[in-house]
């Protein structure tokens, strides 16, 4: 193989790096708040308004249920009047973003209900306020789930990373999709699987084992 | 001293001096809760005409089967449920005229423990009674001069530093109290805080709940339905039944005399209220030549000692047969029970029950012995 080859496979995995990076922090700026509330509105609880709840989780449930690829190739005026364009890692991270928002704040939603109610009735009788109990119970009383949610969200992000590469969205999949297949190097198409399965591996273990050592449920003596 | 129930027995029982605000540290003042129906189901009547007061500084154990409405209400004095009618009045304010906000501050006056204690698995045991004093915005170094002292309180200084999942349920329960008194508050609740625990841990943690109630002049409102937890700490006691107090009094009283078959039915299990089973098995409700006739002595206080069998057989020339008996103490007073069997016929019976009644003794004949 080619110091050419490598060269291009290096810059593809720093641009799938760069972009699932990017996206998954911004769709976590928005999924983690708006997974907290989908917890929380529902009728009698913490912030209850359940009409904004079902409304959201209509939007959710309409972006979730969007293949991925027609969102990229929907959302091009709304990408290009974002970053100025529709192709390159810039342009991917919008769709990207947009798919992963919905998706994180499902499991963050599911993470949240996990924590037990008698936690949010020990901590109104102590006095807090909503927005404390979020801060200072649900949120840290969730967070090995949370961060369970966000590996697997990244770990998505990876896979529609490299298929927006099929709309020239660069990175890994850009790079298997132009020389893998249009030019038949097969070779190229195995290092960028190799890679990708390397990324998920490493991805997968961290997050395993920072969720393990938040979660003090488990400790013994 | 034995005499017919009256009617009026039970409203003196319930009707509680006047709840009035201004000298109780709890006051329930008719209070009602209905939960609407919902989903089909019809709507609950968890509590009706609920008079209720707690003298500062004493300990009232409130005792009732599930679902008697217990939880709720403990739930309707720091908010946590608004009642359907009436008043609940805690140290002078009336809770349920107040907002969210004006009820965090009660909140904080209000402390609370639980069955399952409700401790952040996330937070260590310092953290967790830290946990109150950082959502009343009490500065750090504060946080620390009075935390320390808490742990030390419930005896957990060892274990500053374990979380929840390194501690046993009596300790997970300690750092539960230790929180719960991190405020300061005026009153605790405590909502079944010993059902998780063996006996012997559920004693340490009542004594510890009584030493609390003494040193740090605490009122508590303590619900349960084991008769022994209110046995253990409560000066006085209420007997929930359906949403409805029945039963009202000093725990003493209420222990040796109850009036309502809910009451016995606990007391079931406490000194000398159940037969032992060889003897339920042998008595009879018809009297018959031949047959003993069986008799429940109750022995309180200054009586508990009195040596009534050898007076009553020397008196009446009887055989006096000892069926079943024990000596116990009851909110620190000696209270005794007896059953005997007297072998005689009926007027000599009346004789020995108006003997022992002008002794001072409650007597109840409970069958023949076949
Ligand atoms: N949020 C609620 N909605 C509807 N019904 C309720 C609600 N909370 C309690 N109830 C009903 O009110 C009644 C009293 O309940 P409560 O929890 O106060 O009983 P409890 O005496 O504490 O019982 P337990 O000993 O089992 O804890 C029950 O019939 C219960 O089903
Ligand atoms: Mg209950």
């Amino acid at each position: 193989m080619s110091p050419e080859i490598l060269r291009l496979v290096w810059e593809a995995t720093l641009d799938t790096l760069w972009m699932v990076a990017v996206a998954a922090s911004l769709a976590t700026l928005i999924g983690l708040p708006l997974g907290v509330f989908l917890a929380t509105s529902g009728r009698g609880e913490l912030f209850a308004a359940p009409a904004v709840n079902k409304v959201l989780g209509f939007v959710v449930n309409a972006t979730r249920s969007t293949p991925f690829i027609i969102l990229v190739v929907a959302i091009i005026p709304f990408t290009r009047l974002l970053v100025g364009t529709s192709i390159g890692t810039k342009a991917a991270i919008v769709p990207l973003t947009i798919a992963a928002a919905p998706f994180i704040a499902r499991l963050i939603e599911g993470a949240i209900r996990e924590v037990d109610g008698g936690l949010v009735e020990a901590a109104r009788a102590m006095g807090a306020t909503p927005l404390q109990i979020v801060a200072k119970v649900l949120v840290p009383e969730a967070l090995p789930a949370i961060v369970l949610s966000l590996t697997l969200a990244i770990v998505s992000l990876l896979g529609f990373s490299a298929m927006v590469g099929a709309v020239g969205g660069g990175g890994l999949g850009d790079l298997g999709i132009r020389y893998g297949y249009q030019r038949f190097m097969p070779d190229v198409m195995a290092i960028v699987v190799v890679v990708l399965v390397v990324l998920v591996q490493l991805v997968q273990s961290t997050g395993d084992r920072l969720s393990r050592r938040l979660n003090k449920r488990l400790r013994h003596g | 001293m034995t005499r017919p129930l009256r009617s009026d027995d039970l409203a003196t029982a319930v009707a509680v001096p006047r709840a009035d605000g201004a000298d109780s540290a709890i006051a329930f003042e008719a209070v009602a809760k209905i939960f609407p129906a919902r989903g089909g189901g019809p709507a609950v009547r968890a509590l009706d005409g609920i008079d209720l007061a707690v003298a500062p500084g004493t300990i009232l154990g409130v005792i009732g089967r599930s679902g008697a409405g217990k939880s709720t209400l403990i739930r309707l004095v720091n908010g946590l449920e608004t009642p359907t009618a009436g008043r609940v009045v805690v140290d002078g304010t009336d809770v349920t005229a107040l907002t969210e906000r004006g009820l965090r501050d009660v909140r904080r006056r209000v402390g609370m423990i639980f069955q399952h204690f409700n401790l952040l698995s996330s937070r260590t045991a310092f953290d967790n009674v830290a946990l109150p004093l950082e959502v009343a915005r009490v500065p750090k170094a504060e946080i620390r001069r009075r935390v320390e002292p808490l742990l030390e309180l419930v005896g957990l200084s060892d274990k500053r530093d374990r979380y929840p999942a390194e501690l046993s349920g009596g300790q997970k329960q300690r750092v539960g109290i230790a929180r719960a008194l991190a405020t300061r508050p005026t009153v605790l609740l405590s909502d079944e805080a010993t059902s998780a625990l063996d006996p012997e841990t559920t004693r340490s943690i009542l004594d510890l709940l009584s030493s609390i109630n003494r040193e740090l002049g605490l009122t508590v409102l303590l619900i349960t339905h084991e008769m022994s937890v209110i046995r253990a700490v409560a000066k006085e006691v209420a007997v929930l039944d359906a949403g409805r107090v029945v039963e009202r009094g000093d725990v003493f009283d209420v222990f040796t005399r109850p009036r309502h078959a809910t009451t016995r039915s606990f007391l079931a299990a406490e000194t000398g209220h159940a037969l032992p089973p060889f003897l339920r098995e042998r008595l009879r409700p018809e009297a018959a030549p031949g047959r003993p006739t069986a008799l429940r002595i109750l022995f309180r206080g200054p009586h508990a000692t009195d040596p009534v069998v050898s007076q009553l057989s020397r008196e009446f020339g009887l055989d006096v047969n000892i069926l079943s008996g024990s000596v116990d103490e009851i909110a620190g007073r000696p209270f005794g029970t007896l059953v005997v069997s007297l072998a005689a016929d009926g007027p000599t019976v009346e004789r020995a029950l108006a003997f022992l009644q002008a002794r001072g003794l409650d007597t109840e004949v409970i069958g023949h012995v076949a």
